[in-house]
């Protein structure tokens, strides 16, 4: 197990994370390449689906990137995020999944620094929980 | 179509009411009888066994209803002969189709079920401690058997391939009517989809807002059911009650709401969604007006997957 390697899925928001994620590599900001990024328009259109699909089909991790309150540049596209994510981790832990997992922070496109910060945290977090169980014990089909 | 229509029914991991849509059918049942052979339904209704069906030919039934989930090798394996036999096989309720009721089980495993229903129940006496076997041999000399209990819960699709699905627990009987009529008609969407009018249970349900004009709110409460009396003629979801409305096929022609009660989605998720509970969780959370409201809602993969856990993304609880 010492030379597994976490997958991490992060979607970040076109208008902020993923401006933040930009900014990071333009600052040299060091951040695990265990992260593959999913450019999205907006926190609010990731969809539950999306994060389980993500977790069905092998990632161990799975981040989700938004402006901050009062900044989505559709208005109420991080509100219907937050919600929808609370939801959606109370779901998941009920079913089993441990819900460190998924996580949802607000960075915005000034933050690259905090970027890098918050995806060593990530990174830890999920290396600390191992590989994710679903999808190797056949879970669904 | 020319001819009899050759028809074989299984009542599976079902509860009979699916048996009993049909039935219900009454008069246009009596309509269409004539036009249709009955070579096996079982165990309700003909008394016809099991290797009668086995021996029939491949192929040699037109249409197969199968109600009911898979939870026993005994399913199984009419799922199979069912499926080499009939020509068109339809998963016939919300069973069949999404796991159903039944489905539930599976956020618990076989030997925790096993032990509320064999040991912790209070009518329960079993001082031998014993759990159904697949095998046992009685009297040192006959040998009886048990199907398997499986593990897990699974729709019909997760063991053979499905021509159609259609949902409801049970399928209302107006549109069992016009199930049945399109598949004697042979007036069949393609191989694979849904036998569904392909409204949502909102487009059809008068209690609808936008059918006065309105805009939907935030909603600003989540009730129970026993909370109060919803308002005359108002949404449900918007008064706080949870409706799964939104994401459930309508076939039912919104029974439901239509007597206070919010839609729990037995009728199947609407055209184009894969996994009804996480619609439904996108759908109820995007509405509520706060996040404090998400943490009222009871139980929420119980409502959410009520009728569709085993045919979710997860499908099961991760061990
Ligand atoms: S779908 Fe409902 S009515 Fe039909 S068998 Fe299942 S529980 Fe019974
Ligand atoms: S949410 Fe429920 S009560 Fe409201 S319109 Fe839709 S089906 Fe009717
Ligand atoms: S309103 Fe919903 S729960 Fe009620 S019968 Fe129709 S689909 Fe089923
Ligand atoms: S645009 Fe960034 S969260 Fe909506």
């Amino acid at each position: 197990m010492s030379d597994w390697r976490p997958n991490i899925v992060v979607f970040a928001c076109n208008w902020c994370t993923y401006q933040g994620a930009d900014l990071a590599g333009s600052l040299r900001c060091d951040y695990p390449s265990t992260v593959n990024i999913i450019r999205v328009p907006c926190s609010g259109r990731v969809e539950p689906e999306f994060i389980v699909a993500a977790l069905k089909n092998g990632a161990d991790g799975v981040f989700i990137g938004g402006c901050h309150p009062g900044d989505c540049h559709y208005r109420e596209g991080n509100h219907r995020a937050i919600r929808r994510f609370i939801l959606l981790k109370r779901v998941l832990t009920s079913m089993g999944v441990e819900p460190e997992r998924v996580r949802l922070e607000w960075i915005s496109g000034s933050e690259g620094k905090r970027f890098a910060k918050v995806m060593k945290e990530f990174n830890e977090t999920i290396m600390a929980l191992g590989p994710n169980p679903i999808g190797r014990d056949g879970n669904g089909r | 179509m020319a001819g009899k229509l050759t028809l074989a029914y299984f009542l599976s991991g079902g509860c009979g009411g699916c048996d009993m849509a049909i039935v219900d059918l009454s008069e246009t049942l009596v309509d269409v009888l004539p036009r249709l052979e009955v070579v096996f339904w079982a165990p309700t209704v003909a008394d016809v066994k099991y290797k009668e069906l086995e021996a029939m030919p491949d192929k040699s039934i037109d249409v197969g209803l199968y109600s009911g989930m898979v939870r026993l090798g005994e399913q199984e394996h009419i799922a199979k002969v069912m499926r080499a036999k009939c020509k068109v096989l339809v998963a016939w309720g919300a069973c069949a189709a999404l796991g159903g009721i039944p489905g539930m089980g599976n956020m618990h495993t076989r030997e925790e079920i096993f032990k509320t229903a064999y040991f912790d129940t209070y009518s329960t006496d079993n001082p031998d401690g014993i759990t159904p076997q697949t095998r046992c041999v009685v009297d040192g000399k006959y040998e009886l058997t048990l199907p398997e209990f499986y593990e897990y819960v699974r729709p019909l699709h997760h063991v053979v391939d499905v021509d159609y699905f259609v949902g409801g627990c049970p399928p209302h009987h107006s549109f069992v009517a016009e199930a049945i009529s399109a598949v004697l008609e042979g007036k069949l969407p393609p191989p694979g989809s849904w036998i569904t009018g392909g409204k949502a249970v909102c487009d059809i349900c008068r209690r609808n807002p936008a059918l006065r004009g309105e805009e939907r709110e935030p909603i600003t409460a989540v009730k129970r059911t026993i909370e109060g009396v919803p308002a005359e003629g108002k949404c449900l979801l918007q008064e706080g009650y949870l409706c799964l409305g939104p994401v459930t096929q309508g076939d039912c022609k919104a029974l439901c709401p239509k007597v206070n009660i919010p839609c729990r989605g037995c009728g199947g998720p609407i055209p184009g969604v894969k996994d009804f509970g996480l619609r439904a969780i996108g759908a109820i959370a995007a509405s509520l007006a706060n996040e404090e409201l998400v943490d009222q809602i009871p139980s929420p993969v119980k409502l959410f997957y009520r009728y569709s856990l085993p045919a979710s993304m997860l499908g099961r609880k991760v061990k």
